[in-house]
């Protein structure tokens, strides 16, 4: 009988040795005994794919050229192009550079303005700052070209102009067409118009009662 | 010869009945199915418990930490630059997918900073080439479960309450279990879990909230049957 203890607590503590505790970590992939249809014969997104069909390989697929996808603005297609929301372009204009359109084409609500300062504080607010004032995090890095929102040259811009630069990018900054909704690039567009704004206002737009407490 | 042996005594004279049991079994016999109770019940309860122990995603899949391609640091950018999970997971309020960002979206900052960082040579061949970044998965739900990140952070849970502290993560790791016994706590106590929307990214944020009054406003009713997550 002590041999069997003796073999019986040696092999709990080399199960212990080998297999460590609960929540240690480790770089191996985690077993799997009984693969049961964890992993079925379908794509995920964003893996690999070995279907002959997709010649790179992947298995989240761009827009076949020329389609238009259900609720997703897209950029290129004639449809689309001539409506100004979708391309911040205004064609009657002409199919010239500057044919942007001068006014947002989503009507300002507050709840709009809400949409875009949540989308500004996430996407534009690292380069561009809290404020617009160009001031954000990377440029303590380093980036030095990143642009003051409260630029005239950017205040007296074309909305479509605004939502243009977000889409595409412009200079240094890189476009956000892809990661920022069409009508959040509007909201954004909008909340950046408050910001502005914020700074171009006088004495005069003060209420008079108001004023009066200020002084 | 000894005399108390009652087989010598047989051995002489005439007949005499002495009656002695043959031993069958010697003498340690006795203790043996004791013996083998406890080592049963000792290896049974070993089996147990390291099964219990063992056998669930709190061992084989908490504490998961894969080397990736490229030594991104959730920590640096999330907690320290103070950039929102969005930023790079445009797509989770969206999607039943939380992307992993394209490189181009590493590129809007890493194209003008760190810009010869050998560290980053990987993100910018695939910005160049378009070839994807080999990413190692280390959250993955079953195929037979269709979880859905958007319902989730559009309802107020948090990055946190699935991935963990990530943002002060240097190397990701697997945090939470993520099995189903982890899913039905939540769905069946989501006011423990639930916070406004716009704190779900908040991943420090451990502030108090009336949690069954936001499950109640905004007609929370996290399933619980099978086909609720299995479809």
């Amino acid at each position: 009988m002590r041999y069997f203890f003796l073999f019986f607590f040696l092999s709990i503590a080399a199960t212990l040795g080998i297999t460590g505790f609960r929540g240690g970590y480790s770089t191996r992939t985690p077993l799997q005994v009984f693969n049961d249809m964890k992993n079925q014969a379908k794509l995920r997104p964003q893996t690999d794919s070995t279907f002959p069909g997709f010649a790179d390989g992947v298995s989240s697929r761009p827009f076949p050229a020329g389609t238009v996808a259900q609720q997703v603005g897209y950029q290129d297609n004639t449809t689309w192009k001539n409506d100004p929301f979708n391309t911040g372009r205004d064609f009657s204009k002409g199919d010239i550079p500057n044919n942007f359109v001068e006014v947002n084409p989503v009507p300002i609500t507050s709840e709009l303005l809400k949409r875009g300062q949540d989308r500004y504080l996430i996407y534009c607010q690292p380069c561009h700052g809290a404020q617009a004032d160009g001031n954000g995090i990377t440029k303590k890095l380093g980036m030095s070209t990143v642009a003051n929102l409260h630029d005239p040259r950017i205040i007296k811009m074309n909305d479509g102009e605004i939502f243009n630069t977000i889409t595409y990018g412009k200079n240094t900054m890189m476009g956000y067409g892809g990661n920022v909704p069409v009508p959040d690039r509007w909201a954004i567009v909008a909340y950046l118009r408050a910001i502005q704004l914020s700074r171009l206002g006088s004495k005069d737009d003060v209420p008079a009662p108001v004023l009066e407490k200020l002084k | 010869m000894n005399d108390r042996d009652p087989a010598a005594q047989d051995c002489g004279g005439p007949v005499k009945q002495v009656s002695v049991m043959p031993s069958i079994f010697p003498k340690w016999t006795n203790l043996l199915p004791l013996k083998l109770a406890v080592a049963v019940a000792c290896l049974g309860g070993a089996a147990t418990a390291g099964v219990w122990y063992y056998w669930t995603p709190k061992y084989s899949r908490v504490g998961y930490q894969p080397k990736q391609p490229v030594a991104f640091s959730h920590n640096i950018h999330a907690d320290q630059l103070g950039i929102d999970c969005r930023y790079c997971h445009s797509a989770v309020e969206r999607s039943w997918f939380s992307n992993i960002p394209a490189s181009s979206t590493c590129m809007n900052c890493h194209s003008l900073l760190l810009k010869e960082d050998p560290k980053l040579a990987l993100v910018r061949d695939s910005y160049t080439t378009g070839k994807s970044i080999p990413w190692v998965q280390l959250h993955r739900t079953p195929d037979f479960a269709y979880f859905n990140h958007s319902v989730h952070v559009n309802r107020g849970i948090s990055c946190v309450h699935c991935h963990g502290q990530i943002n002060h993560m240097e190397e990701v790791f697997h945090a939470k279990p993520l099995s189903m016994g982890f899913c039905l706590d939540c769905h069946r106590a989501p006011e423990e879990k639930i916070r406004p929307v716009d704190l779900v990214t908040q991943l420090d944020w451990a502030g108090a909230v009336d949690g069954k009054k936001l499950v109640n406003d905004w007609n929370v009713k996290p399933g619980q049957s099978c086909s609720t997550c299995h479809r």
